[in-house]
């Protein structure tokens, strides 16, 4: 059995604690005016755009109207970057949220896959996935409350969801039969209850088949798996519009389901291989060899190549297209956040591929801590470049609110996590797969 | 100096496995093993040293990338600029995007028919080569070990008698 050692636990809770403060200040430091905006541009301009004030005061041909009329714009843009700056903290902690939920998702259907595939090396590690899996819950639920404060107006992430907004754009009220409060929000309840119905039956049937005296629990767990994967891999495409992609209801690609997916997978798979290596460590799962976190390994650079593919595919297609309404997407996120754009690309395909190619890498630990934090940093970032071009536009950057939020559900993960893995013997003793899990070799 | 060897013939892996750890821990010298298929760690077993295969397969992709790098710029760019939807071809890194699938597939190609050469070239196979196979039955479900004879012709037999093998001879090799 494991005990979570009381180091583990104090720093998630500092974590959470950190992270806490952090998101409160992100929230009592938002602008709540015009006149606060003012004075963060005002502040921002006094370095970079001195050059360029200096100029137009000197332009004294300005006519009285055009002045007005640059009052007016300027008006509406300070209220415009006010609404992006008042979204800022909120979006922060949904780009965080919504990473480590799907992380943990992302785990379970690794997990299933490996049920319904009667994996003979991996039942070692189902107790490793079952404890990732255990955030899948908590995580629902704060995702969800985060939804309906969404759906109560307490942000704007989701402009579709304003009905002024919704009445002066046509093509946001073409999508309003689906684009709707009420059905958006039950979508979400029945597919965060179907992902957390099978992993707590899953996990349970897990259990009884250690006590059991014949394989049905495991029988049992081989057609829930089967059943879940079909049910994931639809719920999971929706999911991916309705939460992602309907930020920018405007634009839409129809393989953002897989991108995201791809995404959170090689999340959830390298956080399966950073718990192990951590429960080895510290002298856990014994019957973990290297060849098991070598396989692991694989699937990180595996899935790795598998998500740029599609982040290329998606880029390619509609760059070559060159379609006004669907470029926009991207000139937005060349030109605005050109660095963790193509930063993402750097850190999960250049840097994974060429470290994790090497068959001897894959099994040497401190390189594969390496990859893996890297990793899973550059997946935040993904989903950073999902979420807040739609969200808080050209006012981003990675502040208190990013960060604080990140090491909040960090601290929750862990805690939560490392409890999970407590509650059970690590060692699936019953699993008719474990003699040949504790005895692969490759 | 005799050329003798022994073929101790296996008709399941995982004795033949079995065997060829107990023949390398009493130091007899394994010339070879034949066999219908694949059998992972095999090569362990029997002490090979790792394959540098995969780093020839590694220099052969980027050889790949670079020839679709050079192929593209050169038919794109250099002899016969095109402006293919409003994308003037007058730049290479400015159309890149266009060439990553030619430079992927480059790399690819490059990659996998450059192995097979290599792989047939250090297996010294060659169309309408003579197979070096000493006995057919192990192109069907039969595992062959071939042992080398150092004067220990009767203790080699016994031994091999003795891992599971279902036939043990010994060869005159020419």
């Amino acid at each position: 059995m494991y005990t979570f050692s009381s180091k583990l636990k104090t720093f998630s809770f500092v974590l959470m604690a950190v992270g806490l403060l952090g998101i409160g200040y992100g929230f009592l430091t938002a602008p709540k005016d015009i006149q606060d905006v003012e004075k963060i541009l005002a502040a921002d301009a006094h370095g970079s755009h001195h050059e360029a004030s200096g100029e137009s005061e000197g332009a004294h041909a300005v006519s009285a109207e055009a002045k007005v009329k640059a009052e007016a714009e300027h008006a509406e843009h300070l209220t415009h970057v006010l609404h992006q700056l008042e979204n800022k903290p909120w979006s922060a902690l949904y780009v965080a949220c919504i990473f480590f939920m799907l992380l943990s998702l992302g785990t379970l259907v690794f997990y299933g896959i490996q049920q319904v595939a009667q994996a003979g090396w991996s039942p070692v590690l189902f107790r490793v996935m079952q404890g990732i899996t255990a955030y899948l819950p908590v995580g629902s639920v704060i995702f969800f409350i985060f939804l309906i404060l969404c759906g109560l107006h307490f942000n704007h992430l989701f402009i579709w969801l304003d009905p002024e907004v919704v009445a002066h754009d046509k093509i946001i009220a073409n999508k309003s039969g689906y684009l709707n409060f009420p059905f958006w929000i039950v979508r979400a309840a029945v597919f965060l209850a179907g992902w957390n119905a099978y992993r707590y039956f899953s996990r349970k049937n897990c259990l009884a088949q250690d006590e059991s005296d014949d394989n049905s629990f495991y029988k049992k767990n081989f057609n829930i798996s089967a059943m879940f994967l079909v049910f994931f891999i639809v719920s999971e495409s929706i999911m991916s519009w309705d939460w992602i992609m309907s930020l920018d209801p405007h634009w839409s690609s129809t393989l953002f389901g897989w991108y995201v997916f791809a995404s959170f997978f090689v999340s959830g798979i390298t956080m399966i291989a950073m718990v192990t290596i951590y429960l080895k460590s510290r002298g856990y799962l014994e019957n973990v060899n290297t060849s098991h976190i070598h396989d692991l390994a694989k699937f990180m650079f595996g899935i790795s190549v598998f998500w740029t593919y599609l982040w290329f595919s998606q880029f390619m297609l509609i760059w070559y297209a060159n379609i006004p309404e669907e470029i926009t997407y991207f000139v937005m996120r060349i030109q605005v956040y050109n660095l963790p754009f193509f930063g993402a690309v750097v850190m999960n395909f250049l840097f994974p591929v060429l470290i994790l190619i090497n068959t001897d890498f894959k099994r040497i630990t401190w390189i594969l801590v390496m990859a893996g934090i890297v990793i899973l940093l550059g997946h935040y970032i993904d989903f950073f470049n999902m979420i807040m071009p739609g969200t808080v536009g050209g006012s981003w950057f990675i502040g208190v609110s990013e960060i604080a939020s990140v090491l909040f559900f960090l601290g929750l993960f862990i805690f939560v996590v490392f409890s999970a893995l407590t509650k059970a013997p690590l060692l699936p003793k019953r699993n008719p797969y474990i003699e040949e899990s504790k005895h692969f070799h490759y | 100096m005799s050329n003798k060897v022994i073929y101790a013939i296996y008709n399941d892996d995982d004795i033949l496995m079995d065997a060829v750890k107990k023949t390398r821990a009493a130091h007899h010298h394994i010339e070879e093993v034949f066999t219908p298929f694949p059998v992972h760690g095999l090569d362990k077993a029997m002490g090979l040293a790792p394959t540098r295969l995969a780093i020839c397969a590694f220099i052969y992709g980027l050889c790949g990338l670079s020839f679709g790098t050079w192929m593209m710029n050169y038919i794109m760019i250099q002899d016969w600029p095109q402006d293919i939807g409003g994308k003037p071809s007058f730049s290479y890194i400015d159309n890149m995007p266009a060439f990553v699938p030619i430079m992927f597939e480059e790399t690819v190609f490059f990659a996998a028919h450059l192995m097979v050469i290599t792989f047939y070239m250090r297996s010294r196979l060659w169309p309408f080569k003579e197979a070096e196979n000493p006995d057919v039955r192990t192109t069907d479900d039969h595992f062959l070990m071939e042992v080398a004879v150092n004067n220990n012709e009767e203790e080699l037999v016994s031994f091999f008698e003795g891992t599971g093998a279902v036939e043990v001879k010994v060869i005159e090799k020419h």
